[in-house]
Formats: C-alpha cells, sequence, structure tokens
C-alpha cells in the first residue's frame, strides 16, 4: 500500500480484519506486545523502518501516533503532557519549549481553550474531545513526519468528533495522515484514499471517491453497501 | 390493580432489609474492633510516658543508674542516624526490584524473585540481625551504624518492591504506549511516565516499610549495639530508640521504667511526623484533577 504525502489516507474494514495491528505495524508499535512478530518493508521516504539497524525508538519519532481512547498523562499538567515528548527526548531550553508547546496546541485547535491553564490544570481533568486534542497536540510536538491515528473519534460525541475532523483536514497540509476508522462516512469526509481491509488483507487500495462509488472488488462493494460488517 | 400507594413490604422485601442491616452493623463494629487497640495502644503511652517527657529527655543523654534526670538525646538522633542508612539502601533497592518485577518480570525468573521476596520478608529480624553481623561486623571487628542500617535496609527492601510492583502494575497500559507512540524508549517510560504516575503508592510503600522497620529492636542488638554516649560517627557503635526502651524496660529500676515509656512514646511520635511530613510534602506536587 503506498501512502501519498500530505494527504489523509483512511483504512476502512469491519471490526477484527486488521486494521489497527496494521497500522501499528508501520511505527513498531506492535513490538510492545511481547511474541509479536511481523515480516515485510515499510519505508518513509529513505527510512527502511524494518532494517537490521534501525532503532524503534526513533522510528517512532518520526512517525507518531494517536491512540483511540484518549490517554494524557494523568500526573502532568497540559504543558507538560504536550512537552513530554520535548523533554524526554533532551530539549530543555525553556523558551523553545514554550513556543514549540504553543504551536502544538494551536494545531491541535485547542490553545484557545487552554492557554490560561497551562501549568494549573492536570491533563487528565479535560473533556474527552479536549484530552484527544491534547494528545494530538503531543503527537505533534515531536513534529513526526506521519501521523497514525487509531480511531481518533470512535471514543467521542459528535460536535468534538467534527472538531477532530477538521483538524484533520488542516493537518495534512504538514503531515501524512493515516487514520483507521470504522466508521465509513468518517472515511468520505476525511480522506482522499482509502484502503479496504478484511480477514487480515488488503483487498483494494484507491482514491476514496472510487472506492465509495465504484470499488473494483466485489467484497468492497459488499461492505460499503452495508450487506455485511 | 393495587393501589401502588398502598404496596405492603413483602416477605423478601423485609428480609432484604434485615440481612442489609446485619452486614452495615457487623461490618462497622469490625472497624470500630480494629480501631480501638490502636487507639489504646496510644492512649495508654501517652498516659505512661508523658509524665517523663520534658527538655532533659530530648537534649541530653542518658545518666548512671541512681542518679535522676538524663535523657535519650543520642538514641533519637542515633536512630535517626540509622533509618537514614537503612533507607539509603532499602529504597532504591526495592523499587528498582519492584520496577523490574512490573515491566521486566511477567516470567519464570520474575516469579522466582518475587517468591524470594515474600520468603525475605518472613524471615525473623533476628536472622536478619545475624546476617548483617557476620558481613559487617565480624570484618570490621566493631559495631557501627553502617551494620545496623544494612540489616533494617535489607528488611525494607521485600516491602518497598512488592509495593512498587504492584502500583506499577496499576498504571494503565494506554499510559506506557502513548509514551512509547512518541519515541521515548523504554527504560525512560519506565522511570519518567510510569515510575511518576504511581509515584503515590510507591511512596506510601516506602512509608510504610520505613515505620516497620523504625520500631525494630532485634537486629540492632548486635550491629548498632547501642551507646550510652553521642555518637555521630556512623562507623561506631550507635544508639537507636527501640534499643534504648528495650535495655531500660527489662532493668530493675523505677527511673528507668518511666524513661522507657517516655522513649517507646518518642518513638511512635518520630514515626507519625516523619510519615505527615513526607505526606505533606508530596501532596503539594499533585496536580488538581489528577486521578
Amino acid at each position: 500500500m503506498s501512502v501519498p504525502a500530505n494527504h489523509v489516507t483512511a483504512v476502512i474494514g469491519p471490526s477484527g480484519c486488521g486494521k489497527s495491528t496494521y497500522v501499528r505495524c508501520l511505527n513498531r508499535m506492535h513490538e510492545t506486545i511481547p511474541d509479536a512478530h511481523a515480516e515485510g518493508e515499510v519505508k518513509v521516504g529513505d527510512m527502511e523502518v524494518y532494517a537490521d539497524g534501525t532503532d524503534p525508538v526513533d522510528v517512532r519519532r518520526k512517525i507518531g501516533m494517536v491512540f483511540q481512547k484518549p490517554n494524557p498523562f494523568p500526573t502532568m499538567s497540559i504543558y507538560d503532557n504536550v512537552a513530554a515528548g520535548l523533554r524526554l527526548n533532551g530539549l530543555h531550553n525553556r523558551k523553545q519549549m514554550d513556543e514549540l508547546v504553543e504551536r502544538s496546541l494551536e494545531l491541535a485547535a485547542l490553545w484557545d481553550e487552554v492557554k490560561d491553564m497551562l501549568h494549573k490544570q492536570s491533563g487528565a481533568s479535560l473533556s474527552g474531545g479536549q484530552q484527544q486534542r491534547l494528545c494530538i497536540a503531543r503527537a505533534l510536538a515531536v513534529e513526526p513526519d506521519v501521523l497514525l491515528m487509531d480511531e481518533p473519534c470512535s471514543a467521542l460525541d459528535p460536535i468534538s468528533t467534527s472538531k477532530i475532523e477538521e483538524l484533520i483536514f488542516q493537518l495534512k497540509q504538514h503531515y501524512t495522515v493515516v487514520i483507521v476508522t470504522h466508521n465509513m462516512q468518517q472515511a468520505a469526509r476525511v480522506a482522499e484514499f482509502t484502503g479496504f481491509f478484511l480477514m487480515g488483507s488488503l483487498i483494494e487500495f484507491d482514491k476514496t471517491e472510487k472506492i465509495f462509488t465504484t470499488p473494483a472488488d466485489k467484497r468492497t462493494e459488499d461492505y460499503i453497501t452495508g450487506r455485511f460488517g | 390493580m393495587p393501589d401502588p400507594d398502598k404496596i405492603r413490604p413483602s416477605k423478601l422485601s423485609i428480609w432484604r432489609k434485615l440481612a442489609n442491616a446485619n452486614a452495615t452493623i457487623f461490618a462497622v463494629g469490625a472497624a470500630i474492633l480494629v480501631l480501638v487497640p490502636l487507639l489504646a495502644i496510644f492512649v495508654y503511652l501517652l498516659i505512661k510516658g508523658v509524665g517523663s517527657l520534658n527538655w532533659a529527655f530530648i537534649t541530653q543523654t542518658p545518666k548512671p543508674v541512681g542518679e535522676p534526670g538524663g535523657g535519650m538525646a543520642n538514641a533519637m538522633i542515633g536512630s535517626g542516624l540509622i533509618l537514614l542508612i537503612a533507607s539509603t539502601i532499602g529504597i532504591p533497592v526495592g523499587i528498582g526490584c519492584g520496577i523490574f518485577l512490573a515491566e521486566y518480570g511477567r516470567n519464570r525468573f520474575g516469579d522466582f524473585v518475587r517468591f524470594t521476596a515474600d520468603v525475605l520478608n518472613g524471615v525473623p529480624s533476628i536472622v536478619i540481625g545475624i546476617v548483617a553481623y557476620s558481613l559487617v561486623v565480624l570484618q570490621q571487628k566493631h559495631f557501627s551504624a553502617y551494620s545496623g542500617g544494612l540489616a533494617l535496609g535489607i528488611m525494607m527492601v521485600p516491602t518497598v518492591a512488592r509495593a512498587t510492583e504492584e502500583m506499577l502494575l496499576m498504571v494503565p497500559n494506554s499510559i506506557r504506549e502513548a509514551a512509547l507512540g512518541l519515541g521515548i524508549p523504554k527504560w525512560r517510560t519506565t522511570i519518567s511516565i510510569t515510575l511518576r504516575t504511581a509515584s503515590a503508592g510507591v511512596i506510601t510503600g516506602c512509608m510504610l516499610a520505613f515505620a516497620r522497620v523504625a520500631g525494630e529492636t532485634a537486629p540492632l542488638l548486635f550491629t548498632a549495639f547501642g551507646n550510652q554516649y553521642w555518637n555521630l560517627n556512623p562507623n561506631q557503635p550507635t544508639a537507636a530508640l527501640p534499643l534504648q526502651v528495650f535495655v531500660y524496660a527489662i532493668s530493675p529500676f523505677d527511673e528507668w521504667h518511666k524513661q522507657a515509656w517516655a522513649g517507646a512514646l518518642i518513638l511512635i511520635l518520630m514515626i507519625v511526623a516523619a510519615v505527615a511530613a513526607v505526606r505533606i510534602v508530596t501532596s503539594h506536587g499533585m496536580l488538581k484533577g489528577a486521578s
């Protein structure tokens, strides 16, 4: 599957078809599970993700990830949450950090809502939608090339969902986004390219418009018309 | 249709209410039963000991038998010194062991370490004193606060390790994944994110271990040994409150018995003060809204 840069690619398919597993293999997150094993190649620009000498830590700095359930660090303030990736990767210049935190929160459309309580409130005291945007800001702060999003809106209400979808639309100017979603309408709203997975295999990958109007494979057509799934 | 305002309680609901009341009384009663001995000890100590507490007691060293006055100042400082050494040994080793067990020890080797820690927890304190005696006192050919601190530190390790492990396991995996997803290496995630999230519980575990060893007498009998004079050198025999209380309590002198009560009271007060101080200092660091 060839993910085009600076575009949003959706990965759709019924539950259990392997969408999340596939996306987690892209930044070697599956390695956090003991006994997990992957075969094949993933290339991002010049970097071979699965080459022998490649450190998964470096891979994850280039390919960031946002998870289904918002997971801000509960004992840290909003500022510390966003700065966590920066601090733990060696940045200590206070002024640079302030700028990067502000920029990330603006990109995540959260700056106006939290700029007065950056240091006073903990990350866990925000609402669900705000927490997810905080996690997005945190992922963006380390300036990855690619952002993987594993069903980022499935735990959120429709208003937060639409805010985040707008956000994704803005993000593609600077980042490449891969979004896993079980909501076909979301894929149609947000993504320019879509890959359809079924039972662990990629069935079809094409422009979203084509997948949803004239899919090439019968299984794709069955899924998008709701015959199963 | 039966009138809903006048539904008579059925036999079943009366029985349920009785059972509920029974269980509540039992639970509250059990709680009171546990608190009573605790409060009784405190109050008894207070009554018996406060009479002998005076300024001299906390500033002077023991006087020879027969002479009135004197105090346990050296024992208070000595206990502090020994406990400091014990904490410096026991807490880092315990936390390190707990981190290993939680993050890297979900396997046979980890089970073995866990088992060993549990066994160590059950070893009688006097046996640990003998171990410290052979390891340090016999080599150095003299008693010291170091050997006493080592014995108490060894006793702290299993409590701290198990508490750390349990608290770390309670940190949800999503937090670790969030950190790993940012490109933070696993060791850094464990220390700066996971441990930090679990810190309240880990500190409680350390306090529990501290309070337990603060009152131990047997391991100090032939390691720190006790000292009637001022001593701030950890390489020399050092006085300790539990030791002093023990020696005074089994003596035949009335004056010393009174001082033993006061010593026991001071010991309890010191432990409570230490735990409270740590709680206050660490609670200032907790943010609003943090779970």
